[in-house]
Parts: C-alpha cells; structure tokens; sequence
C-alpha cells in the first residue's frame, strides 16, 4: 500500500510539469499584464518599462517560466502584483474562509443527499420519490447567484434575521464564542445556498446508486435470510453504494479550497474565490497561476486519495 | 406418509407491466411434505421462481402481488403473518438458496461475516459460538481449510466454492424447508455434480425438506421424490418421481421426457417440443399448451382443464383424460 502510493506521488510529477507549462503558456497567450490591467493613465513609458523589469516582465516568456518553475520548487510562488506580498500568504489569508463554508456544506450535502437518496431509492416511484426527484431538477437548474440574492433580500433584508453579507460584523471586535457565533451567522446563508445547490445533484448520484444495488443478487440472499430490512438497506445495499462515491469524494477535495466565485461575491465573503477571479481580472499572473497550481496538487492529490480510499473499501481492489 | 410441510392452495401471483398482467403463478396448488425433496420442473419463464419467491414473501412489488389464495407452513397461513413474522421464519425455517452464486454473495463482506448473520440475528449467538458454527458450516459443505476462507471475500472462491457457501448460509439455522432456485444451473458439469451430491447428502442425514427448482430432468431424476411439472403458470401435472417417469400423462410431460437425451439410444436428432412457450400477458381461459400439443382438442381451446388425480398421487391437468374429454 505504502508502495503504491509512493509511486503514485512520483507519477504525478511530470503531470504536474506538464500542467505547469500549458497554464503558463495560457496566461502567455492571454493579451496584456498586469501594468496595462491596471490602466493607470499617469504611468510614463518610462515607468512602464521599468515596472516590467521589477516585475521580470520584460523577459523571453521560456526564461520567465524557469525562474518561476525554479522558485516554485523550493515552495516560493512569487509576489502578489495586487497584494504586494508572497502569493502563498495571501492564498493562506483567503483559503480558510473559503474553507469553512465550502467544508460545512459539503458535510451536509453529503449528509442529506445519502439519506434521501436512499430512501427514495427504497421507495422507488412512491410520493416521497417523486417529490424528490422533482426537487433535485429544481435545485441542480438554479443558478447560484439567483437563489442567493433571493435569499438575502428574504432572509436578510425583509425578515432582517442574517446579516445580507461579509464574514464579521464591522466594528464589532468580538472574540471567542461572540466571534464564534458573528461568523456562524454569517456563514448560514452561504453554506445553505451552497448546500442547496450540490444536493441536488448528489441525491440523485445516490439515489442511481442505490437503485442499481437493490436490484442486485446478494440483496434478495440478504432478504432471503430474514434480515430487517433497515439491516439490508443500510448494511447490504449502502456499503456496496458507497463505493462508486469514493470516487466523487476524492472530486471534492480541491473544491474544498478553490473557493466559490460567484457566491462569494455575492454574499461578500472574503473568500479565496474573489481572490482568483480578481487576478484574472487584474492579470495578477504569480498570484493566478501559484493559486492554478495549488488546486492541480489538490486535484491529483484528491485522485489519489479516491483511489486509496476506493481499494480500502473494496476487497475486490488490490492495490499494486 | 409425512406430515405436510407446505402447501401452496390456489396461489395467484399476477405482475402488472405495461403490456399487461402477467398471471406468473396460476391458481396453483401443491404440498410438499416433511423430509420430502420435490422438484418443479418446467421451461423457462413457467412460474417455477415466482412460486418459491412468493412462498418467501419476497415478490418484488411493484410490479408483483400475491392476489389470491393460500400459502401454508406448519398450518399456519404465510399470507396472513406480519412482516416481522415472516422475516423470522425466512433464513431460519425455511432458507434459500439462487440461481447465480457468482453474485448472490455480498462482495464487500467476509464469507464469516455473510454465514455468521444469520446465526446472530435468528439464533441469538455470541460472536464466537458463531464463528465456531460457521466453520463446521463450512467444513459440512465441503471445503477444506475452513478457517482461511472465514476469512476470505467471495471473490477469491470459485462458483462451486461460492454456491456451496450459500447452502452453509441456508443451512445455519437447520431450516425445516430448503428452497434450491435452480442450484446447478450457472456451474460446469462437474462442479454440478458435486452440488447435487452435497444436496443429496443434506437430504439424506439432515432429513430436511428441500424444493428443489429445475429445468433438467437429469436432476429430477436423481434428487426427487416428488414432481410437479409447471407450464405458463399452472401446475399440469404431479405425481412421485417413479410414476411421473414411468407414465407422463401430460402431453406436455411428455414431451418433456422424450427431449431428454438417453444413453444407448443416440437418436439422430433430439426431440423438441414444436412451438414456443405462450405470451405469459393475458393469457386466456383455456389450456396453455393446447397450441403445441398433437392431441389438441376443441375444448381445449376454450376451457382451462381441472387439475386432478386420475390415477391415485397422480395428477394430470388434461382434457384427454376428462369425461367432456374422451366424448369428442
Ligand atoms: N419482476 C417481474 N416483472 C414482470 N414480470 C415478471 C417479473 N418476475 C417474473 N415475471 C414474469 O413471471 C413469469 C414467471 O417467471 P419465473 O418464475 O421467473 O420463471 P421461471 O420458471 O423461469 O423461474 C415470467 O413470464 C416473467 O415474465
Ligand atoms: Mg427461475
């Protein structure tokens, strides 16, 4: 085991190379940086090409890449244009934030989607079934920022129960359980609209699942034998419907810390999200392309553990 | 003779689909009696698992239903216990064991964990008194090295291996009732041989009552003592397995028994029964088989002939044996 996942490790890096060179090829064939993205109309030509060259801009792009291949070998993803500071500190700034509200709801989609998958796969066709299966096209066809702009002007602005935005309260320097409390208030109406939104899609991967176990030979031995049918439906059938999960489970992993564009900006959140698409915007090239990276990594990274998780689940699954 | 173990009385298990109902079981009534192997034998899609499906109570519903009649166990009616009753007598009165054993065993669980199951939740045992039985179980089956493949998932076991599992699991709770869905179907010609051996020897030193479901007469021959011959969802004929092979009545038995190769007499082509089995949707009131069979009459097309017995423990469903029968 430990073997295999060494060699795994190893194997990803020339992937990670591999990516490494075509996002910086993009955002070479991206026109403009971020001087003209600026569009400060007070800087000299002079100034100009004197920023570039504080900023290693002026060099052949094939240079560029080295230098930033070879910092980001030993951990350094550069400056921050916009920020001003190390591109890893403000991804360690933002990332957390995005953190909390991306990894509450993914526990509860998960969560929810098991339970109600399951049990309208157990009621396939009943009313339960039905209405679910309604509601999950419903939810997967809402557009984010519509059901989140909905939701504060009801929750926020008309019932005035939430705050309408941000991660604290301004002025309030509260600590401890008060600050405990201010941001969990602020994080309810994002982590339930982002929950709303995966559910739907989740139930019904689970509900597919399910369906397909039930049907199987070893369900109908384990109701041959008498079991409850609690014991056939959560023992039997959900083992063997987690499986396929695994692997969605190891999807998740870098949507934990990418951050959500559009539900950050519109609830305010000071999440990574708002961060990386201000980059692109402000052709924040370090800051962009380190952030890139990072969710490669965790993207192999989330591959890798599926597989691990996926060959400890199933005995059939020897890994070599 | 024995005590009656089961007897089905004019059990109807009707699926609605969307073609149609489909009347899988018929008005069908037999028994089978303590100690007693009976086979059902018939073409594929009679009705043979439907029938033992709905002894189990585990028709799948949608689309299945038992409409009518009885099922008797002990003397009590299965139709009428509770859910709760019923799960209790399955796995542990009566147990069954399917058709595929590449699949019938759970893939992500031990072969101890699947035998000893049913020992916990029926017969309330420790952990350990369960292991312990689990391992004779398995030594009983035939297999050797019983503690290596407690251990083992069903993926590293053979067919024959996986089926013989599966008899262990039936067998854990010394069921009175053994229900066999075609055991031997899905496996090589010896590994068959083997199952039925083992079967048999079940039969012969456990004295438990087995309903062995098949299509192959050689099985027939070789494990019943009693037969019943079902076609499109009725039983047409019944009787000990020496009289049903020395004089079939059916048409359709017949035929059944003159398809069956026999050794020293190599034919040039075996025989077939001409035609197909019916449209099990809506099938009407009279003699299913009347269209495949050479001795078709006039009111065979139009009424349904009474199951009975002609010849003492011997019953046939047919119009040629009947009074409005012979007088055309
Ligand atoms: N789940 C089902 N849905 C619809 N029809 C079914 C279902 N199960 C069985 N049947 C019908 O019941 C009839 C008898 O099936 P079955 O008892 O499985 O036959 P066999 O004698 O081969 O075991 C078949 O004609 C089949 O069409
Ligand atoms: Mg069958």
């Amino acid at each position: 085991m430990s073997q295999y996942i060494i060699r795994r490790l190893l194997q990803m890096i020339p992937t990670l190379i591999g990516i490494s060179i075509i996002v910086f090829a993009i955002s070479q064939l991206v026109p403009g940086d971020y001087i003209t993205a600026t569009q400060n109309p007070n800087l000299t030509a002079e100034r100009i090409a004197q920023l570039r060259a504080l900023y290693g801009l002026d060099l052949p792009p094939v240079q560029q890449y080295f230098v930033w291949a070879k910092n980001m070998l030993v951990g350094d993803l550069g400056q921050s244009l916009q920020h001003q500071m190390p591109v890893t500190k403000v991804i360690n700034t933002y990332v957390w934030n995005s953190f909390i509200i991306a990894f509450f709801s993914f526990v509860f989609s998960w969560i929810i989607a098991a339970f109600v998958g399951v049990f309208s796969a157990q009621f396939q066709y009943s009313f339960f079934d039905k209405v679910v299966t309604l509601l999950v096209f419903l939810l997967m066809s809402l557009p984010s920022f519509f059901i989140g702009l909905l939701a504060i002007k009801y929750f926020a602005l008309d019932m005035k129960l939430l705050p309408t935005g941000g991660m604290t309260t301004a002025g309030l320097n509260a600590t401890g359980w008060a600050y405990i409390k201010d941001v969990g208030l602020h994080m309810f109406m994002p982590v339930v609209v982002m929950t709303t939104l995966s559910v739907g899609g989740l139930t019904r991967y689970f509900r597919t699942g399910m369906l397909e176990v039930i049907r199987q030979d070893y369900i109908r031995t384990a109701r041959a034998k008498g079991l409850k049918e609690r014991t056939v439906i959560f023992k039997h059938a959900f083992r063997n419907a987690l499986l396929p999960a695994i692997t969605l489970l190891g999807f998740e992993l870098p949507g934990l810390f990418g951050g959500a564009m559009i539900l950050e900006r519109v609830f305010n959140w000071p999440g990574i999200g708002q961060i990386y698409l201000a980059s692109l915007n402000l052709r924040d090239y370090p800051l962009m392309l380190g952030f890139t990276m990072f969710l490669a990594v965790l993207t192999l990274l989330g591959n890798l553990i599926s597989d691990v998780l996926y060959g400890v689940a199933d005995p059939r699954i020897r890994l070599k | 003779m024995a005590k009656e173990l089961v007897a089905f009385r004019n059990l109807e298990t009707h699926f609605k689909t969307s073609a149609g109902t489909v009347k899988a079981v018929n008005d069908v009534s037999f028994s089978i009696r303590e100690g007693e192997t009976l086979c059902v034998v018939g073409e594929s899609g009679c009705g043979k698992s439907v029938t033992a499906m709905s002894l189990m109570q585990l028709i799948e519903s949608p689309p299945g239903k038992i409409v009518g009649g009885e099922i008797f166990f002990e003397g009590k009616d299965l139709l009428k216990l509770s859910k709760k009753d019923m799960s209790r007598l399955r796995g542990k009165e009566i147990a069954m064991i399917f058709q595929e054993p590449m699949s019938s065993l759970n893939p992500v669980f031990t072969i101890g964990k699947q035998i000893t199951e049913p020992l916990l939740y029926h017969l309330n045992m420790t952990q350990k008194e369960a292991k312990a039985r689990a391992i004779e179980l398995i030594t009983m089956v035939g297999i050797p090295r019983p503690e290596k493949i407690f251990h083992s998932y069903p993926h590293e076991l053979s067919g024959g291996m996986r089926q013989r599992i599966m008899i262990a699991i039936a067998l854990s709770c010394d069921p009175k009732l053994l229900i066999a869905d075609e055991p031997t179907t899905a496996l090589d010609v010896t590994i068959q041989a083997q199952i039925l051996d083992l079967m048999r020897d079940i039969k012969t030193k456990r004295n438990t009552a087995i309903m062995m479901i098949t299509h192959d007469l050689g099985v027939v021959a070789e494990m019943a003592d009693f037969v019943v011959v079902m076609y499109a969802g009725k039983v047409i004929e019944e009787a000990s397995v020496l009289e049903l092979f020395r004089e079939p009545r059916h048409p359709y038995t017949q035929g059944l028994l003159k398809a069956k190769p026999v050794i020293n007499q190599r034919k040039e082509r075996l025989y077939s029964i001409p035609g197909q089995v019916p449209n099990p949707v809506d099938l009407g009131e009279n003699c299913h088989f009347h269209d495949r069979c050479e001795f078709c009459m006039e009111i065979c097309k139009t009424k349904a002939p009474p199951l009975r017995a002609h010849i003492d423990g011997h019953k046939t469903a047919c119009w040629l044996y009947e009074e409005e029968g012979k007088a055309q």
